[in-house]
């Protein structure tokens, strides 16, 4: 029976792993339990799926910043109040940011496609300023921030009902490369 | 002048809200027009193949003469009788006409043209306007004279003389569109600024694709482009020189400027200016390169248009709560919200005319575009669709062009044209997807 419990452990970690790029799998480092007992032909090959995690998103790594902390917040229709979702987020993104003296980041506002052009445009820009603000008075340094506006120009989902809509409606905080790193 | 007024008033009925079951008897001759159901009664015209004066001429004859008639056709006031059922031929360009012949099939105006090629090798066509029923020219025949691959504008030229003597209204067939292409997915679309002849032919890519680029608009001149690209990483306002390609920013700041119009004179260009998160409109005098506030509101204020005597704005602005369509002279600053109606309302944009203000109408799931006179009555609604948007004026104030948007992640979106009366809804041909079209000025 040990080894159906490490098979199991394996079959999680494969589950886990296969969960998409953005999942990080957190400190279940398997080792090979060297189970040997069965001879029995289904079994051969079992064992030898081991999957180690090589390393954790760093703290300060910008994978860490886009997929733990997340990069991005999302909005009403038309709106361009912080959510508490959001304002939890930015909460985080700024003490990331503290930590992270050196980076720059670039704030990114966009609208969902159900409005004008020029509308859209105007709308994102107040949507990144509202992010701006918030992380400015978590103590962000203002000449780290820069702001842009794509208006409806770049959505992150493509179809065409409120299920997309709602994941365009967004800001995203950019880290900007930072040289030395 | 006796065609021209009928079908004036075959416009005006329409405008008046699609008057339904109307006849008006013509008291001075044998010409009746009716509306049915908003049909209206098509204006029949013939037009045989022009006379080649010259077997090299005639290729140029064929071409001409049916690029004239697709023009006509295409404004759906015209039916053009068929060359089949001609009973009289015309074989020499300064022969009198046999009218009884032409009167037999039931056309008004017969149209009259001859081709040749000048010594220098260009072509000469002249052409001449008859009036059917009162046996007479109509107007007086003209003469012109181009490069041989300039042979559409000379038969866009013709066309313009041809549809203006009929109808009483102004030209619009020799323009341009100036508009963005786009290619790729749609989440990462590229966009090129695009310039084409009004019907869709000589499609010319001036920018390369490689920064975001938007909304083109016309200098009063035709010879500049106005537009907002994204070469900083920021939307700025650029102009654009059709003659020699340069292109120059026109207000160096970190702020986002886009949405830019020029002024009737061209001197001025008024555009939207985002400060700290707040959009306004500003405008800046392209002589002297000095810029003023023109709008001072923490709402929305966008999409701005100028009148056609340069002393008024219309404007886009949510400072009522949601996006509605304001007029503000620039005299004395005064501004007044013209829009009323549910729904929300933006891109605003004076007819050349000045009598309508077009614009988008997102009303629930369906948008439009409609036109309201300039105090904001008379409303009318020209197209719906899942996304209909950003009229602009053919010059003469009768035709608009604007994109309609295919939902979905395979949609993008087309030019479509439509008569101010709501009638002639069409889809131009582009290359690629198209949108946010401008019509040039007269050529």
């Amino acid at each position: 029976m040990r080894l159906l419990r490490v098979m199991s452990v394996i079959v999680c970690v494969l589950l886990v792993a296969g969960c998409g790029e953005n999942t990080v799998t957190r400190g279940n480092t398997v080792s090979n339990a060297g189970g040997s007992g069965s001879s029995d032909d289904r079994f051969t090959g079992m064992d030898d799926g081991v999957i180690e995690t090589d390393s954790e998103f760093a703290y300060f790594s910008k994978e860490y910043f886009n997929y733990e902390i997340g990069d991005r917040v999302f909005f009403a229709l038309n709106e361009s109040a912080l959510s508490e979702d959001a304002k939890d987020i930015l909460t985080e993104q700024a003490d990331w940011l503290l930590r992270n003296p050196d980076s720059t980041v670039i704030i990114e506002g966009h609208a969902d496609e159900r409005g004008t052009r020029e509308y859209n445009l105007a709308l994102g820009a107040r949507r990144s300023e509202a992010v701006r603000t918030f992380l400015l008075q978590q103590g962000v340094g203002a000449v780290r921030m820069s702001t842009v506006s794509f208006g409806k120009e770049r959505p992150f989902a493509a179809c065409s009902d409120e299920t997309c809509w709602s994941k365009n409606r967004r800001v995203v905080t950019q880290i900007e490369e930072t040289t030395g790193s | 002048m006796r065609f021209a007024i009928k079908v004036l008033a075959i416009i005006s009925l329409l405008t008046c809200g699609g008057t339904q079951g109307v006849t008006q008897a013509s008291n001075d001759g044998p010409l009746q027009i009716e509306i049915n159901e908003g049909i209206i009664q098509l204006f029949p015209i013939a037009a045989p193949q022009f006379i080649a004066e010259s077997a090299s001429a005639s290729k140029w004859a064929k071409d001409i003469t049916d690029l004239i008639l697709s023009n006509l056709d295409r404004t759906g006031l015209f039916e053009i009788v068929p060359e089949n059922s001609h009973i009289g031929k015309i074989t020499n360009f300064d022969s009198p006409i046999q009218f009884s012949d032409w009167k037999a099939i039931n056309v008004d105006v017969l149209l009259t043209g001859s081709v040749s090629l000048s010594s220098d090798g260009n072509l000469v066509v002249k052409f001449r306007l008859h009036d059917v029923f009162a046996q007479s020219s109509l107007g007086q025949g003209v003469q012109y004279r181009g490069q041989v691959n300039n042979w559409r504008r000379l038969a866009h030229k013709i066309s313009d003389e041809v549809y203006s003597r009929i109808t009483g209204e102004g030209k619009y067939f020799d323009t341009r569109i100036a508009f963005i292409s786009e290619f790729g997915p749609k989440t990462d679309r590229a966009k090129r600024l695009t310039i084409m002849d009004y019907d869709g032919a000589n499609v010319r890519y001036l920018t390369d694709g490689d920064d975001l680029v938007l909304a083109p608009r016309f200098s009063p001149d035709g010879d500049e482009l106005i537009y907002t690209s994204y070469q900083t990483g920021k939307p700025s306002v650029y102009r654009l020189n059709l003659r020699n390609g340069q292109s120059n920013r026109v207000l160096q700041t970190p702020d986002m400027t886009f949405s830019p119009r020029f002024s009737p004179d061209g001197k001025r260009v008024i555009f939207s200016r985002t400060t700290k998160g707040n959009t306004d409109i500003f405008e800046t005098n392209l002589t002297t390169k000095e810029s003023r506030r023109v709008t001072r509101n923490r709402a929305i204020d966008t999409a701005p248009s100028y009148s056609p005597d340069g002393t008024k704005i219309t404007f886009e602005s949510d400072r009522s709560g949601s996006p509605q369509i304001y007029t503000m002279s620039l005299n004395d600053g005064k501004i007044s919200r013209i829009s009323f109606r549910n729904g929300n309302y933006g891109t605003p944009v004076w007819s050349p005319r000045g009598d309508f203000i077009a614009f988008t109408k997102q009303l629930g799931s369906i948008f439009h575009v409609g036109v309201m006179l300039a105090d904001g009555t008379e409303e009318r609604l020209l197209s719906r669709s899942f996304l209909d948007e950003g009229p602009t004026w053919a010059p003469n104030g009768r035709v608009l062009l604007f994109f309609r948007e295919e939902p979905g992640e395979s949609g993008g979106p087309s030019l479509y044209s439509v008569d101010v009366t709501g009638r002639n809804l069409k889809k131009l041909k582009t290359p690629n997807f198209a949108s946010d079209p401008s019509w040039s000025p007269l050529r």
